[in-house]
Parts: structure tokens; C-alpha cells; sequence
């Protein structure tokens, strides 16, 4: 397989997060639409300058991006939806960088939002996708709890990894988020607090859980040569890949599309894992992280859990990572928690970090899973950027 | 005074007394039994179809099924097959004249009580004459057994070859018709024949020789332990049913106190 | 292993009720198919008929060759447990009355993974053997066995949603007048019921049988309303599994009959007579689908397998049967979260099938029938050879069964 073209001459800038809740009375188009006016505002453009929308929502009900045209009063000549959940935030940067690098469009706003009420979650769990109504929710309703549950059981199993493992993970997202100003956990945590944490549905318990919020994530998507007449910091996109329902005859999910495309990830990027100097991964549940540190090429398979006990995640550490608390601490406004850890990498790597900086941070890996359609996350990607 | 003005003065007064002779209609009280294959006579049934409710808001009201056999009811000539071409056979072409009339009453009910296939026989109904007078023609005869004091089983009284009742043998059905030329004959059993009566010659006689002769039938009457031997007036008028057999009904006896 | 079930205690009638909650139970058309097989205690899955994959869960086109053709057949129901997990919090509110709720991942030796409940003699790493269960909802869902039976496995509180096991539970038996309704309450007793009532019609009418009666005789006749529903109202709250036993089969086609009478009275007795019980007793029965640790659980119909398709020489007979049915069907959707078990019979070895040839179904085997499908949770299933004869032919072809009968 030959390597695909570089994504030269395009930059991500203008990272937003439109400060999550854990309810919201307004809806999903509202916060979308919080994020976009953000957004132009932070460019200075008018939102008729957005000529590419990249939309990606859990709660819009029966509109797409294409009713939000309409919605926000755009006239865009490139869009996309993408319903990838935790991939939308990569996916949705390689589109939009591919068009604008092709001149399909010039600025594309790429967004995430969803809203949270008290039982949207469930009714959104219980209509998620045709398998799970089928064939995981009625088996106790238990949700991507239950799902993470199974999958971190049969890690466990597999890789000898203990509640301990995970604990590391969790403990140093929350040290990351106390200075990151729009997470939702503000308390720190300790390792004795998450060990006798209530138990969710074993062997996940309360800290290893995501807490459904509302919110929306955005950023802006144009060629370097406008962004840096704007006066705009932007990141270049060194190499991504995406990869759906990888591994299908894997009886259980021990390993992700990572796994499939780390290779042609560092060598479009012309980097290794050494060289990157910050990691967000996708983190609905700890042990995903432990899937993507092994399959992006941080450790070997099976190795995550001593990698985790060798390395301090926190920003100061050996490994920064999510460095602003991630999901696990800031909240999972749904599909704009697929974005979070991207905008979050922008942040760091050009200089404009909320909260903790990484110092010297030039360097980011972002990576995107999502869509328990079944048994298992279907989607996966990953980013490496670069500042510009 | 006309005769009906003091008849009304009379029943005004509390004078003439009226004795309800019917079994309450209700799904409970038993049918004749017939062997399974047979057709049945439907039992009594009732289907709400409101009360005070969404299916009618001020009003109550019933639908009921039966059999026209059911019950205390009154057999036409036609029910039987002997009387199955005579004329004004059938429940609306008998003479309405006819559906009141006075009774005799004979009292079997020791004997039933000691026997359950009781048979009424001509010596017992001329011993009764003997003591009462002679039947005047135009008179239903009742026989009185008490059996409607029973209920449930011992009233069905079927055993493993068949109903236990009593009723009349085929020789004293045909002296009431011929000699005496009754109205009908009543009974408190199922029906106006013997538990055991088709084992008699005719089987079935006081289907066979009352409906044969145009002659009604009354069955599972109750109450005759309250009329006199003689003097009762029997109000007996059936539903006006098309080609009826018969059919269930209110059965009043006017007694003089 | 399995902790034994108590007797059920007697209720403090200071407590609610449980309500009668349901599983979610949305699923594809498609997935309907788990459903179909779970109603007749198959463990059958999508075959694709081109390559042979396995399909789980439910497919419109093969997972490894696309082809569309997709028949649901028996597989092996062996595999092994590669993850589980115990569901302590949730949102739905069926399952939040009953957390802990285990659920695992079962590798299939046939292929898929599968997620299931699991029984509680169910050990990590350990062999399983897959069942396809009814929920509360009356959908089809996986339900994983130990590999070998475990001392009083019935008792699992986790299968015990997807079993209607009589033991501890009140039994009315609505016709005690006929062979099989004495024998259907006689199994029920020595199978460990906590009461058998036995309806008995026409008191004053003695039957064969009569005096070796097993239960309690209760007055019932399901051709008056009236009796129904004053049993209904004296007993309603106190039974968790009916079983309509009523039967009225009269031979004759429709022009050897004449006239209607016939066929009103087995009307009354085989269509009326099940609404009257559903309208005086569904609804009490319904409310108590999770009351205490013996609910109400299921309501049996002994249906004639010519309900599917008549044979001329018991037509009018056989158009009741399909009513009666067609009955059933309805009350599934609206008993739930009880059971309904239609047990289609072939012709039963009583004084109306003298003239029928053998086989025919004998009382104790069709009360060892029912038992067995209330034990294991089947809701559909065939008595006697001649009644799985006609089920296998309907399902081949509904028409060509109804033309070869006709055909006689």
C-alpha cells in the first residue's frame, strides 16, 4: 500500500470548547451553534467566510448538517456528517483538511455538540444502533458501561492489568484537569479514592466512567498562507488514518484499528512514537487508553499496563497525556467528546493550553475511537500534528 | 261490581294471594342432560353490556342466551314429535285463552321423598280424586314432589344410568289426557317425565301422549307445597316466539287466602 | 452453586407491589427470529446459505460474502465465557429492580460472540452451553447455561426471569371434568406447586375422574361470565400460572353439523371462554408479573394443532381452535410480562377421537409436556407426533398444509 499524499499547506486553528454542563435546558443545535459564533469571532471572520461546515452530533433528532445550514444561516459548498462519536474530531479534521487542500472549500468549521438531559442518555442508549437495541442493550441495560466492562474484563484477564493499572490512568487525567478550567471534576483523586469507588458494573467502577455532559468543541480548518494572514496560530496535520470494524473475527476487542494503520501513521508523519511530545487519546474508559498506547505504538501488546506503572501521565510527567483531564474528568459532551483531546493537542502544541502547558510541546498525537454499535468500538483514528 | 272489578278488589284487598311458582333464571341451574352428542339445551347465560360505564353511562343492562327449555319453562305441542302437525302447536299460536287456567295439585311429596323414581300411577291420581273431586276438564295437574327444594346435584340426581326423578307413568299420562282432558300437566323437576322414563313404554309418555294431544307442559316449577289441592289459578304465558318449542317464563298462581 | 429457593413468603401487605416492568424489547424484524426460536426452545442462529457463516446478531446480508439468503437453523450451542461483567447501576428501570445482573461475552464454537445473561453456576473461563430464552418482554435473548447441570440450577434468579418453574407457584387448572385437566393438576402437584386450584363446572353433573380429583375444586365455567369472574374475584390474586384446559371438541365437518349450535357451544367454550378468563384474570395476573419471588408467570392454552389448518372431518372444531389462537397471539402483547405457552395438540386420546387412529396424545403426556415447557421457558411448542407432523408441514407451507388436509 502506497502512502497517501500529505496534507501540505493546511492548517487547524481557532481550537473552542463552549464550557460544558452537566444538564442543559437548550438543545444540541444551540450549543453547535455557541461554538460556530466562537469561532468567527476568535478569526474575526463573518459566518458567511465559512464556506465547508463539518458537523458532528448525538442529539440534533431528525436534523443533519444540512438542516443546520439552514439553522445558522450558512450557504457552505462543501459538507459533511459524521456520525463517528469519540472519531469525529479525526475524522472530521483529515475531510476538511483533504478539501480545503483541494480547494473544495477555503474555511471549514469543523464542530462537535451535544446536548445532556436527565434521561436523554438512556433514551439515547436504548435507540443507539440496530445491534444494540438487538442484541448488548437488553442484556441489563447497562450501557457502554457494561460494554467497557466486558472488554476491560477480558484485558484484565488477558494481561494480568489490575484495578491499580487503570487507577494510574484515572488519577493523573485528574491531576491534569485541576488546572483546566472547564472540567466538570474539579476535586482531586486519589488511588485509594478511585480503588473504593462504587462499583459500576465490574470491574468498572464510578472513576473509570465518563460523565455525560452537554458541550461543543470546534476549530477551524484553512490553508496555512490564510491562517497566518489572519494572524492565527495553526497546527499542521502531519499524518491521520481512520479505520472501521478492524479485526472483525477477534472473538473480543483486545486490540483497535490502531493496530491496523500505526505503521503508515508515523511513516506519513516521518516520525516515531518517541517523537511525540504530547498524547491525547480517546478515553471514554481506561482501558482503551491501555488499547491505544499499545496500538499507536507506545508499547507492545499486553505491555500497557507496565508502561502505565513506569511512566507519570500527568503534564509535568515522563508521558504527558489528555492534559486537560480528558473525558474522565472534563465530562463527555457526546460527540464533542471525540473532538476534545484534538482541540486540547492544538491547544499545547501552538501554545494556548487553559490549563497545565507542556513545555516544549511542538509535537501532538490525537486519537479518536468510537460507536459501540455491538461488542465493540467500531471506529478508529488518529492524528499527528504539528505546530505550525 | 263486574267480576273483574271485584277480582281487582280482591287482589287489591290481599285477599287473593299471588304465589310466584319460578325458579330464579341463572347460569347454575341445571338443564336436562342429554348424552354429549346430542344438541344441547343452552344453559342460561348473561353478558353485561353496560353499567354506568363507558359502555353506557346512566344505564344497566343486560344480553342473556337460553335454551327455550331452560329453566322454569312451558313446552308447546310441537316440542314433541307426536305433536308436530296439530294446529296452534307453537308458542305464538296457542290460544292466549289457554294460558290461564286452574290446577289441581297432587301431592307426592312423601313418596318422592322416600323414592326417587317415584312413578305417578292412575290408582294414585283416583285416590287423590277420591278425596278432592273428579279433575275438571280444562285443569293443568301439577304434581308436587318438593324436588325444587333441592338444588345442584341431588336436584339432577344423575347417576351413572342416568337422572333419578320422579314423574308419571305412561298409564296415567293417558288417563289426565283422555279421561280427564287436562290443560297440561306441571312438574318441579327437569323435566315432565320420569328421570328413568326412557326406559317406558312410549318412552318419554308425558312428552309423548300430552304434546301428542296438544296438551302444554310446565317443568321446574316451584312453590307447589304453598297451593291448595284445588282453587289455584295458574297465569302461565310463554314468550311469543316464533315456531316455538317453548320457552322459559313467569309462572303465578292466584290463590284465594 | 445455585442457593435453593425458599417457599415463597407471605406478602407484608404494607409494601407495594413491584410493578411489572419489561426489558427493552425493541428490536429489528429481522431479529424476531431469536425470538421465534426462543418461543420453541431451539438454540438457531442465521446460516448463511451461500458460505455457511454464522450470523449473530441478526443480519440482513452474510458478514463474509454478502449473499442475502439467510436461513435460521439449529447451531451447536457449545462455546466459552472470554469476559463478563456484573451490572450494578443502570438507567432502565426493569433491570435497576433487579441489579446485580451478570452479563458476559460468550465466544460461540459455531463462530460468533455473543453477549448473554448469564446463569449464576456460570464460571469465568468456563464452558457454556447457549440458550435462547424469552424475557419479560417476550423477545428472544441469550442465555448461558454451565457446561454441565448444576444442583437446583432452576432456581437461579437470573433464569428464573426467563422460566415459569411451577414449583412454589399457584396453579389454576380450569377444567377438572375432562382427563386432562385431572392430570395437568395431579403433575402439578407432584411437581411441587404451592396450590393447584381445579375448576369444575356444572357441579351437579357428575364426571369420570370425579372422585380422584387431585387440588382444590373451585367453581368455574368459562362459558358464564359471571362464574369467571367471581372465581376470578375471589381467587385472581392468588394464582401465578393459569392453565385453560377447557376443551370442546365435537367431530363433523360444517355441512354435517346443520345448524350452529354446535359450534356456539365450542365457540363459548374454546374462543369465549379464554377472553372471559383474560378479562377477569389478565389484568390481576399482569399486575403481579414481579411480585415477590414467585410472580405470576404464565397463562397456558391447550390448543389443537388444526388450528393452524383444519382437517375437514373436525372443520367446525378446527375454526375455534384458529380463533382461539389468533386469541392467544393478542393476549401475548397484552398478558406480557407473563408468559403465554400455546401448546398445540394432536388428537387427544379421549372419547371424542374414537374413531381417530393412534397417535394420540394421552393426559399425562400432554401435562409432562406443559411442565417441561414452563420449566424451560417455551412458549410455543407441539404435543405428539401428529401435532409436530402438521407443525413441521405448516412452517414448510401453511398452504399446501391446509390443501393436503383438505385433500384428506
Amino acid at each position: 500500500m502506497s502512502l497517501r499524499a500529505a496534507y501540505d499547506g493546511v492548517v487547524a486553528a481557532v481550537p473552542v470548547t463552549v464550557p460544558y454542563e452537566r444538564y442543559s435546558i437548550h438543545g444540541a443545535h444551540w450549543w453547535i451553534g455557541r461554538a460556530l459564533h466562537e469561532a468567527v469571532r476568535v478569526a474575526g471572520l463573518r459566518p458567511r467566510d465559512i464556506d465547508g461546515l463539518c458537523v458532528s452530533s448525538f442529539s440534533l433528532g431528525n436534523d443533519t448538517a444540512v438542516g443546520l445550514t439552514q439553522h445558522f444561516g450558512l450557504s457552505p459548498r462543501w459538507l459533511d456528517h459524521i456520525p463517528m462519536g469519540g472519531a469525529a474530531g479525526v475524522v472530521g479534521l483529515r475531510r476538511a483538511a483533504r478539501a480545503v487542500q483541494m480547494g473544495d472549500a477555503d474555511i471549514v468549521a469543523c464542530v462537535a455538540g451535544d446536548t445532556n438531559a436527565p434521561d436523554s442518555f438512556r433514551r439515547m442508549l436504548a435507540g443507539f444502533s440496530r445491534f444494540a437495541a438487538d442484541a448488548s442493550y437488553p442484556y441489563g441495560a447497562g450501557g457502554p458501561n457494561a460494554s467497557f466492562a466486558l472488554l476491560t474484563d477480558a484485558y484484565m484477564r488477558r494481561y494480568g492489568a489490575t484495578r491499580e493499572d487503570f487507577g494510574r490512568i484515572c488519577v493523573a487525567q485528574r491531576q491534569n484537569a485541576l488546572s483546566f478550567p472547564h472540567a466538570l471534576m474539579k476535586r482531586p483523586l486519589t488511588m485509594e479514592q478511585y480503588l473504593a469507588a462504587r462499583p459500576i458494573a465490574d470491574p468498572v467502577a464510578l472513576f473509570d466512567c465518563v460523565m455525560p455532559c452537554a458541550g461543543a468543541e470546534a476549530f477551524l480548518v484553512m490553508r496555512e498562507d490564510t491562517a497566518r494572514a489572519m494572524g492565527l496560530p495553526g497546527v499542521r496535520v502531519l499524518a491521520t488514518i481512520e479505520r472501521h470494524n478492524a479485526f472483525p473475527e477477534d472473538p473480543i476487542q483486545l486490540r483497535g484499528g490502531w493496530a491496523m494503520d500505526c505503521g503508515e501513521l508515523y511513516a506519513m508523519a516521518g516520525l516515531t512514537p518517541d517523537g511525540i511530545d504530547v498524547v491525547q487519546t480517546y478515553d471514554d474508559y481506561p482501558v482503551i487508553i491501555m488499547l491505544q498506547f499499545e496500538d499507536l505504538g507506545f508499547c507492545a501488546k499486553g505491555e500497557a499496563p507496565a508502561f502505565v506503572r513506569h511512566h507519570d501521565l500527568t503534564c509535568g510527567g515522563t508521558f504527558p497525556h489528555n492534559t486537560s483531564g480528558g473525558q474522565l474528568s472534563v465530562g463527555q459532551a457526546g460527540a464533542a467528546g471525540g473532538y476534545l483531546g484534538l482541540v486540547e493537542a492544538m491547544r499545547q502544541i501552538t501554545g494556548q493550553a487553559l490549563g497545565a502547558q507542556v513545555a516544549g510541546a511542538k509535537t501532538a498525537l490525537a486519537a479518536g475511537f468510537g460507536m459501540i454499535n455491538y461488542d465493540r468500538g467500531l471506529c478508529s483514528g488518529a492524528a499527528i500534528l504539528a505546530a505550525a | 261490581m263486574t267480576q273483574l272489578a271485584a277480582f281487582a278488589a280482591e287482589l287489591l284487598a290481599g285477599r287473593i294471594k299471588v304465589i310466584d311458582l319460578t325458579q330464579t333464571l341463572s347460569p347454575e341451574f341445571p338443564t336436562i342432560a342429554l348424552p354429549p352428542e346430542f344438541g344441547q339445551c343452552a344453559p342460561f347465560r348473561l353478558e353485561e353490556i353496560s353499567r354506568y360505564d363507558s359502555r353506557g353511562p346512566a344505564w344497566y343492562w343486560n344480553n342473556f342466551s337460553c335454551g327455550e327449555h331452560t329453566g322454569t319453562h312451558f313446552d308447546a305441542p310441537i316440542h314433541w314429535v307426536s305433536g308436530k302437525d296439530l294446529a296452534n302447536n307453537t308458542t305464538d299460536t296457542i290460544p292466549a285463552q289457554n294460558f290461564i287456567a286452574p290446577a289441581c295439585v297432587i301431592d307426592c311429596a312423601r313418596e318422592a321423598a322416600a323414592n326417587a323414581d317415584f312413578v305417578l300411577t292412575v290408582a294414585v291420581i283416583e285416590a287423590w280424586e277420591a278425596k278432592h273431586g273428579r279433575i275438571p276438564a280444562g285443569n293443568w295437574v301439577f304434581l308436587r314432589t318438593d324436588w325444587s327444594k333441592k338444588s345442584g346435584a341431588a336436584y339432577a340426581n344423575l347417576q351413572a344410568d342416568g337422572a333419578h326423578t320422579p314423574g308419571p307413568d305412561p298409564e296415567a299420562v293417558r288417563f289426565l289426557v283422555e279421561q280427564r282432558d287436562v290443560l297440561g300437566f306441571g312438574v318441579e323437576t327437569i323435566g315432565t317425565d320420569a328421570g328413568q322414563a326412557h326406559h317406558f313404554t312410549p318412552p318419554y309418555p308425558a312428552h309423548f301422549y300430552m304434546h301428542g294431544k296438544g296438551r302444554y307442559g310446565l317443568q321446574c316449577l316451584a312453590n307447589l307445597d304453598r297451593l291448595p289441592p284445588t282453587g289455584a289459578l295458574i297465569v302461565s304465558p310463554p314468550l311469543k316466539i316464533k315456531g316455538g318449542s317453548g320457552s322459559p317464563l313467569r309462572v303465578l298462581a292466584l290463590v284465594a287466602s | 452453586m445455585t442457593a435453593k429457593l425458599p417457599p415463597p413468603q407471605r406478602k407484608n401487605p404494607l409494601l407495594p407491589t413491584r410493578q411489572p416492568l419489561l426489558p427493552p424489547s425493541s428490536r429489528s424484524r429481522t431479529a424476531l427470529g431469536l425470538t421465534a426460536a426462543a418461543a420453541e426452545g431451539r438454540f438457531a442462529l442465521q446460516v448463511c446459505a451461500d458460505c455457511g457463516a454464522v450470523q449473530y446478531p441478526p443480519r440482513e446480508a452474510c458478514h463474509a460474502c454478502l449473499g442475502a439468503n439467510l436461513p435460521w437453523r439449529e447451531v451447536p450451542a457449545g462455546g466459552a465465557l472470554i469476559a463478563e461483567t456484573t451490572v450494578r447501576i443502570t438507567a432502565d428501570p426493569y433491570f435497576r429492580q433487579r441489579t446485580p445482573w451478570r452479563t458476559g461475552i460468550v465466544a460461540l464454537d459455531c463462530g460468533p460472540s455473543v453477549v448473554a445473561h448469564l446463569h449464576g453456576d456460570v464460571v469465568p473461563d468456563g464452558r457454556v452451553r447457549m440458550t435462547l430464552r424469552l424475557d419479560k418482554s417476550g423477545q428472544g435473548v441469550m442465555l448461558a447455561l454451565p457446561g454441565q447441570d448444576t444442583p437446583d440450577m432452576q432456581d437461579d434468579r437470573q433464569m428464573r426471569e426467563m422460566t415459569c418453574d411451577p414449583k412454589g407457584r399457584r396453579v389454576l387448572v380450569t377444567d377438572g371434568r375432562n382427563a386432562f385437566g385431572q392430570a395437568m393438576a395431579r403433575a402439578f402437584i407432584d411437581v411441587g406447586a404451592a396450590g393447584v386450584f381445579v375448576g369444575v363446572a356444572d357441579a351437579w353433573k357428575p364426571f369420570p375422574g370425579q372422585d380422584k380429583l387431585a387440588g382444590e375444586v373451585v367453581p368455574l365455567d368459562i362459558t358464564d361470565t359471571d362464574s369467571v369472574h367471581r372465581l376470578a374475584a375471589s381467587l385472581g390474586g392468588r394464582v401465578e400460572i393459569l392453565v385453560n384446559t377447557a376443551l370442546h371438541v365435537r367431530p363433523g365437518g360444517i355441512l354435517d353439523r346443520r345448524d350452529t349450535v354446535t359450534a356456539r357451544e365450542e365457540m363459548e367454550a374454546t374462543y369465549f371462554g379464554p377472553m372471559r378468563l383474560a378479562q377477569a384474570f389478565g389484568p390481576v395476573l399482569r399486575s403481579r408479573g414481579a411480585d415477590g419471588t414467585h410472580p405470576a408467570c404464565a397463562w397456558v392454552n391447550i390448543l389443537s394443532a388444526y388450528a393452524l389448518a383444519p382437517t375437514p372431518t373436525f372443520g367446525a372444531f378446527a375454526a375455534t381452535q384458529a380463533a382461539a389462537l389468533s386469541l392467544a397471539h393478542s393476549l401475548r402483547a397484552e398478558l406480557r410480562p407473563l408468559r403465554v405457552v400455546n401448546a398445540l395438540v394432536g388428537p387427544l386420546d379421549d372419547e371424542w377421537h374414537q374413531a381417530v387412529p393412534p397417535p394420540k396424545v394421552a393426559p399425562a403426556a400432554l401435562a409432562a409436556s406443559v411442565l417441561r415447557a414452563l420449566r424451560d421457558g417455551i412458549e410455543d411448542l407441539a404435543v405428539g407426533d401428529i401435532a409436530q407432523d402438521l407443525l413441521a408441514r405448516w412452517k414448510d407451507n401453511p398452504t399446501t398444509l391446509a390443501r393436503e388436509l383438505a385433500a384428506g
